[in-house]
């Protein structure tokens, strides 16, 4: 536990220094929405009724701004070697690189979302299902997302190969996210539904991805 | 003794990358002649000698050479799985190179059933792409595929792609149910009842006929395509080893 708490602790430093990508995520999630908002054009109503789509949509692809970095920088200076050598159980640590991602990216987008939010007219009843939906499906992208950075930990350039292997597999937590955020705002009794079934597409990737990470690790070292 | 290989007395012994090339070569015109064969009557029944739908008129025979794609497009990515998974646990470089030159196939049988299926839509729905389940599911599916080929493009060391595109073969398998059920209920939340009605009480048997007849000339037409493909894998990574050899040796005789 204390070695689960360490891992999460070590890249949450890591993130947060200079190159670490965290802030990197929020600045392309909010330059999205401002671009989407100049595509559009500037309709309120048009803008609330898309809203929460749009804005699960970025989330989804700020998510993987930093996911070359989880583990390519480890492998790159050698500690990679020693999380894999010291350890029986790796599919813990994979799950302890994924939670320290969710924490310095997913839980940040959720942090600004209230104000892009505004931006997008989505106001007091609308904003609430869009954070749950947020809260409960962000994880579930970024245990997606750490498998494919395992399994291209040993790419120098990986960032666009890791969008193309993990967005087919991000379908059913956007279909469900961004159909809760919709349904909770039109008060659409559909909402809890579409949320358990984001709950339950979230817990399945807590059971595959990091059983599935480990074992790319371990052909990744040298 | 003789020069003649033993008759292989178990499965296992197909494995071997020389008794399976001489096995492809023998079976690769069979299957050619299985394809041509089926698909030339299949064809006949589907264009000639199948009754029309009495909604869809004689646009139903798209049915014909679209379902065995779209049913291909998934018993390809089947195949790749199981391969992958037997290439994962045995380490078996066959088993590798049948999944790595199954998936290319499979991504143009996903092709062509979504090509096929956009021809069909536009005479039924009027458009040429509905959001329909069935078709963003098989879309999903094409980019499962190409993901998969991406990442054995893009690892040099071929030993290592080949693990590391099972465990993606693997795990894209698992959540392809996912994938299917998930774009259903997004279907069914977000639109009316679906743009394809029910598929009628049943099938005609006579239309049963050229469609089985169709998934079979697929069928052989895949092998057909495999067979040579795995050959050429296997004659390339030969070619590698040699090559290698061939440096090495001038070098260790100079030092001697």
């Amino acid at each position: 536990m204390n070695r689960f708490i360490a891992i999460i602790a070590r890249d949450m430093r890591l993130a947060f220094r200079a190159g670490g990508g965290a802030l990197q995520a929020v600045s392309f999630f909010a330059l999205t929405i401002v671009l989407f908002a100049l595509a559009v054009g500037p309709e309120l109503t048009l803008m609330a009724r898309i809203g929460a789509p749009v804005l699960w949509t970025a989330a989804l692809l700020a998510t993987q701004i930093s996911l070359e970095q989880i583990y390519r920088p480890d492998r790159e200076d050698g500690s990679l070697d020693v999380l894999v050598e010291t350890t029986d159980m790796l599919a813990v640590t994979a799950f302890a690189k994924a939670i320290a991602h969710w924490l310095s990216t997913g839980l940040l987008l959720i942090a600004v979302t209230p104000i892009l939010a505004l931006f997008l007219n989505l106001e007091g009843g609308a904003l609430w299902p869009l954070i749950i939906s947020l809260l409960i499906g962000t994880p579930g992208l970024s245990l997606i997302g750490s498998f494919g950075a395992a399994l291209t930990a040993s790419l120098p350039r990986a960032g666009l190969l890791i969008a193309i292997i993990v967005s087919p597999l991000y379908a059913p937590i956007l279909i469900f996210g961004s159909g809760a955020a919709s349904a909770g705002a039109a008060g659409d009794p559909q909402y809890s539904a579409n949320l358990m079934l984001l709950g339950a597409a979230s817990l399945f990737t807590v059971a595959v991805s990091p059983l599935a990470s480990a074992a790319a690790l371990r052909f990744n070292l040298d | 003794m003789t020069n003649t290989p033993a008759k292989p007395k178990s499965i296992y012994e197909f494995a071997n990358p020389m008794q399976f090339e001489r096995v492809a070569t023998r079976a690769f015109p069979l299957a050619v002649i299985a394809a041509m064969v089926l698909a030339g009557f299949g064809l006949y029944f589907a264009l000639f000698n199948s009754p029309t739908d009495y909604q869809q008129g004689h646009t139903v025979r798209i049915m014909y050479v679209h379902v065995p794609a779209a049913w291909m497009a998934l018993a390809c990515y089947t195949v790749m799985a199981i391969a992958s998974a037997a290439g994962f646990i045995w380490k078996h470089p066959l088993a590798d190179v049948a999944a790595k030159e199954t998936a290319p196939i499979g991504a143009g049988f996903t092709f062509l059933a979504l090509v096929t299926g956009s021809l069909w839509g536009k005479p039924m729905w009027g458009a040429w792409w509905a959001w329909d389940a069935r078709l963003t599911s098989v879309l999903i599916l094409f980019f499962l595929y190409l993901g998969y080929m991406a990442l054995w493009q893009s690892i040099p060391d071929k030993a290592r792609a080949a693990r590391l595109a099972a465990i993606l073969a693997i795990v894209g398998f698992i959540n392809v149910p996912i994938i299917k059920f998930s774009v259903e209920w997004w279907n069914s939340l977000h639109q009316p009842a679906s743009v394809l009605r029910a598929d009628g009480p049943t099938i005609h048997p006579a239309m049963l006929t050229p469609l089985f007849l169709m998934i079979g000339a697929y069928m052989c037409a895949y092998i057909a395509m495999l067979l040579p493909a795995m050959k050429n894998e296997l004659l390339a990574r030969r070619l590698v080893r040699a090559e290698r050899a061939s440096i090495a040796k001038p070098a260790s005789l100079k030092t001697t």
